[in-house]
């Protein structure tokens, strides 16, 4: 679908080790993110979604266990990588992170400016690559790049309009409300010149009057800047929003993949098909999938969401459908048909 | 609040609590069975001077003491002392605190802070003090002894009784049980009194623990048991006189008193895990 | 300005609390049955002499009176005179009072200093050899006697070994006193042979303390950066790249001291009202064999004296812990 990618995902498979057994959370997930595109990861709750975010992000929990499959960001191997070289060279720096709750992500007890600060000492642009640390708690910040980085701190809170951006630098978090620290979470991942930046279902704590402010505004600073986005969400409201494409995912797998308008016009795997009836719409009842989301830890085999699919055969239970299609992407042997007549 | 069964077998998935345990049983177990145990049960409260101060040998597995006595069976006796001292303090302590903190959480009115700051008063000074100012007072004896440290425990319990109390009446099913005209009394016996009794429960484990080192400091000052009872505390203090020669005579009390203060204490963490998640302190396998 | 608050409210309380405290005691120390005229008037005394010297002492007076006498000497800073040392029970106190504190910081600085370190590699290294390893020794700590654990670190050390003294503050003429800390005092005097017999003598007390003090510090604090290390701030902040280091020793430990802070201030004021047992086995000449001394003579005054200084030094222990929390977490402190 897209030339060179900036974020390659493919075949990832990741079991969390529980008291129950193995969770199975993800099978062979293939994601694909371009340059300056925003992909939307759009599931129920369960089916993975953030998992994928946080093995990006190399921030899994200790009882994750990744049992197959790659992560190729701009050339470089993820899942290889050595978690210290992770750290100071990826996360923050290239890849950027707007977390769910905008509150408990900022340590209550420092102010945000400092906390601002932190994260530009270790991260901003103009930090040479030669600059080694000392030991982390020794290591200086040097007055000159000090002061350019607050100047761009400041300027970037001023765009994503928090008031009065000086005084807002010596407030704890308490002191904002919860779109205020969304933004500065926003102005934070944004600092640091990333190529990608990964939003964690980043309206979900918000008020709804709220929320499309700050997709919009997540929009169109990474528009302007041509970062790429990958955002997870639970509401396909959302992704219609402000994604150029969308990746719906179901118990652990990926099962369609397309440019936005193409999704929501035709939506080919059987599980969207019902997704995108499932909305609510006053000129008719609600419609529901029957059945539930399955246990994970012995999850059905071949395609997961065969059990509850009306058009599922044999051959769904015994192997997972291979993707086809080349701009609209779907795993499925029994595919709706194409609305459109495109070169597939 | 959780089954019995349901507590006893998470307890029995952690370790140390179960080493807590067996130690604490086996003290009881030596407090119980002392006459069997000791191998100079005579000897306890008699004089031999011809024996006095002995190494540990055969005979006296632990050596004898200034008297003449089977330093080993004067401990297994002294069992008996440590553990009523502490479980009969304790208990009163529970007595008295625990009705009190239950009485000043739920009235609202300032009786409740008033009594709050009284047992300010007794947690101002240190324990080993007033119960010292306390026993000198009424002379050394057992049962001054309980009294001191039962008088200087009780504000710990009715301090815990009262925050929590306090705080579970905000609880939304307290006020729905108020709004619905469920006399007082049985709200309190009921409700409040199932949900105080995991933190009660752990500071009481570890209260024990407490108490022997308190009733301990005592004895060694002087202030415990009158001789020739064969009290830890005051086993230590006569042990002094005689090292560094004679020190068996100090090693075999001390590790006494640190094996059942051990004990209460691994129990009441591997209590405190299990009962009370709040209180719990990230749960450890 | 939300320290001001706190200082005016803890004022208001310690009135009531500290008049309570004192009739408590007041009344428990006239009930000892022993008779301070008779012990000072001695053996010989005919039962006149007796009569008077109580008269003559105040102490034939209704007890409510002997009360709100003290109460009233009390607001004119006088602590009445000890029976004993016939020295004003203040004087004594002072006198006192450094040899207190000189072992009291001795403990707690060994207590933080290397507890607070210990329970945070504890809690990051968690279930490690290490970290099973500080568990045990933090519970073996708590669980012994402390003036066994000074007897058999005598029994040892001083006895057996012969490297430290076995009681005392200084072995020859200490040096001349300027803070009353002979270890400071030494050292302002130059005298590098007086400091050094100083801290020997300083070392075997202050290490009994620090034990049980030193398990607490390192038991809360392991907690704490526990429970601290599950937030979700912390996930962020390796996310987005910040050194593991500094999210654990910079903004981790900050979150997870509170509790630790408590506990501190608890144990300074603990020690401070004067360890009774420790002074008393290693004859260390400050509050608490003062006091024990004193309630063993139904020394009246001096007891008294003693619990006046006590609660204040609660009082004041309190407090600080408060300010200390108030600085710590800066949160709820605007508007």
């Amino acid at each position: 679908m897209t030339v060179d990618p900036l974020l390659e995902v493919s075949g990832l498979s990741i079991g969390f080790r529980t008291e129950r057994g193995t969770a199975q959370v993800l099978d062979a997930v293939n994601l694909t993110v371009g340059r300056g595109r925003i992909m939307g990861l759009v599931g129920e709750s369960g089916c993975g979604k953030t998992t994928l975010a946080r093995a990006v992000l190399g921030i899994l929990s200790p009882n994750a266990r990744i049992e197959g499959g790659a992560i190729r960001f701009d050339g470089d191997d993820l899942i290889g990588m050595e978690r210290e070289r992770l750290r100071r060279e990826v996360n923050g720096r290239r890849i950027a992170f707007v977390p769910q709750d905008p509150y408990s992500a900022f340590n209550p007890l420092f102010r945000v400016g400092d906390q601002i600060m932190e994260l530009m000492k270790w991260n901003s642009p103009r930090r040479a690559k030669r600059e080694r640390a000392l030991g982390a708690l020794l290591t200086p910040y040097p007055r000159q790049r000090y002061r350019a980085d607050k100047a761009a701190a400041l300027a970037m809170l001023s765009e994503v309009q928090i008031p009065d951006p000086e005084r807002a630098f010596n407030k704890l978090p308490e002191q904002f409300s919860g779109g205020q620290r969304q933004r500065l979470m926003i102005a934070m991942a944004l600092l640091t010149k990333p190529d990608l930046v990964i939003a964690d279902e980043p309206t979900t704590a918000l008020d709804v009057t709220i929320q499309a402010q700050i997709l919009k505004l997540l929009k169109s600073l990474a528009k302007d800047r041509g970062v790429s986005v990958l955002l997870t969400t639970h509401d396909l409201g959302t992704a219609y929003e402000v994604c150029d494409e969308i990746t719906v995912m179901y118990a652990g797998q990926e099962v369609e993949s397309a440019p936005i308008a193409e999704f929501f016009a035709n939506p080919r795997h059987p599980y969207t098909a019902r997704l995108l009836e499932s909305l609510p719409n006053p000129a008719r009842d609600i419609h529901e999938i029957g059945g539930e989301i399955p246990n994970l830890v012995f999850p059905p085999n071949g395609c997961r969401f065969h059990p509850r699919c009306p058009s599922a055969s044999a051959a769904c239970s015994s192997a997972r459908p291979p993707a086809s299609g080349t701009h609209q992407v779907v795993r499925c042997f029994h595919p709706q048909p194409s609305r459109v007549r495109m070169a597939t | 609040m959780t089954g019995f069964g349901h507590v006893a077998r998470q307890l029995a998935r952690d370790r140390s609590a179960l080493l807590g345990l067996v130690l604490v049983l086996i003290v009881v177990l030596a407090a119980i069975l002392a006459p069997l145990l000791s191998t100079h049960p005579e000897a306890v409260w008699d004089m031999s001077p011809a024996n006095r101060l002995k190494p540990p040998s055969r005979e006296w597995l632990l050596g004898t003491d200034r008297m003449g006595a089977d330093i080993y069976s004067r401990v297994i006796y002294g069992a008996r002392i440590t553990l009523i001292i502490a479980f009969v303090a304790v208990g009163a302590a529970l007595l008295i605190g625990v009705p009190i903190g239950l009485w000043a959480g739920w009235n609202e009115f300032w009786i409740g802070e008033a009594l709050m700051r009284v047992s300010d008063v007794f947690l101002a000074v240190p324990q080993i003090v007033l119960a010292i100012a306390i026993a000198q007072t009424l002379g050394p004896s057992i049962e001054n002894v309980i009294l001191a440290l039962s008088i200087t425990y009780w504000p710990w319990f009715a301090r815990l009784v009262y925050a929590e109390v306090r705080a579970l009446k905000h609880e939304t099913f307290i006020e729905a049980a108020i709004a619905l005209g469920v006399p007082k009394r049985r709200i309190v016996v009921q409700h409040v009194l199932p949900n105080v009794m995991s933190p009660i429960i752990v500071r009481t484990s570890i209260g024990m623990g407490f108490t022997i080192l308190t009733a301990a400091s005592l004895g060694f000052l002087g202030l415990g048991a009158p001789p020739p009872a064969p009290e830890w505390g005051r086993m230590i203090s006569e042990s002094r006189e005689f090292l560094p020669e004679a020190w068996w005579y100090a090693l075999a009390p001390g590790l006494a008193i640190f094996a059942v203060v051990m004990g209460f204490n691994l129990l009441g963490d591997g209590l405190r895990d299990v009962l009370d998640p709040r209180l719990r302190r990230a749960h450890d396998r | 300005m939300r320290i001001l608050a706190l200082i005016g409210k803890r004022l208001i309380w310690f009135v009531p609390t500290a008049a309570g405290l004192i009739a408590v005691v007041f009344f428990i120390s006239r009930v000892i049955p022993s008779d301070p005229a008779a012990l000072l008037a001695g053996e010989t005394a005919s039962r006149e002499a007796i009569e008077a010297l109580r008269s003559k002492l105040g102490l034939d007076r209704p007890l409510l009176v002997q009360l709100f006498d003290y109460y009233r000497h009390l607001l004119n800073g006088d602590l009445g005179t000890s029976l004993f040392t016939t020295r004003p029970v203040s004087e004594d106190l002072l006198a006192r009072l450094p040899a207190t504190i000189e072992l009291t910081l001795a403990a707690m600085l060994i207590a933080i200093i290397v507890g607070i370190p210990l329970g945070v590699v504890s809690a990051t290294r968690r279930n490690s050899l290490l970290d099973h390893g500080v568990r045990v020794a933090t519970v073996a700590g708590l669980a012994m006697a402390s003036f066994w654990l000074a007897l058999i670190l005598q029994l040892v050390f001083a006895m057996d070994l012969g490297w430290l003294p076995l009681q005392g503050r200084i072995t020859g003429f200490p040096p001349p006193a300027v803070t009353g800390f002979m270890t400071l005092d030494a050292l302002i005097a130059g005298r590098f042979d007086r400091f050094g017999s100083a801290i020997a003598h300083l070392l075997l007390p202050a290490v009994t303390l620090a034990v049980p003090a030193l398990a607490t510090v390192v038991r809360f604090t392991r907690a704490g950066v526990l429970d601290t290390l599950e937030k979700p701030f912390v996930t962020y902040q390796d996310a987005i790249g910040i050194p593991r280091a500094l999210i654990v020793w910079k903004y981790v430990l900050r979150n997870a001291l509170t509790s630790t802070i408590t506990q501190i201030g608890l144990l300074f004021g603990i020690l401070l009202a004067g360890a009774v047992v420790i002074e008393t086995v290693f004859q260390w000449p400050g509050i608490g064999t003062y006091a024990f001394e004193a309630i063993l003579q139904s020394d009246y005054a001096a007891v008294m004296g003693f619990t006046v200084y006590a609660g204040g030094i609660f009082m004041i222990a309190n407090l600080l812990v408060d300010i200390a929390h108030a600085s710590i977490d800066p949160r709820g402190s605007h508007a």
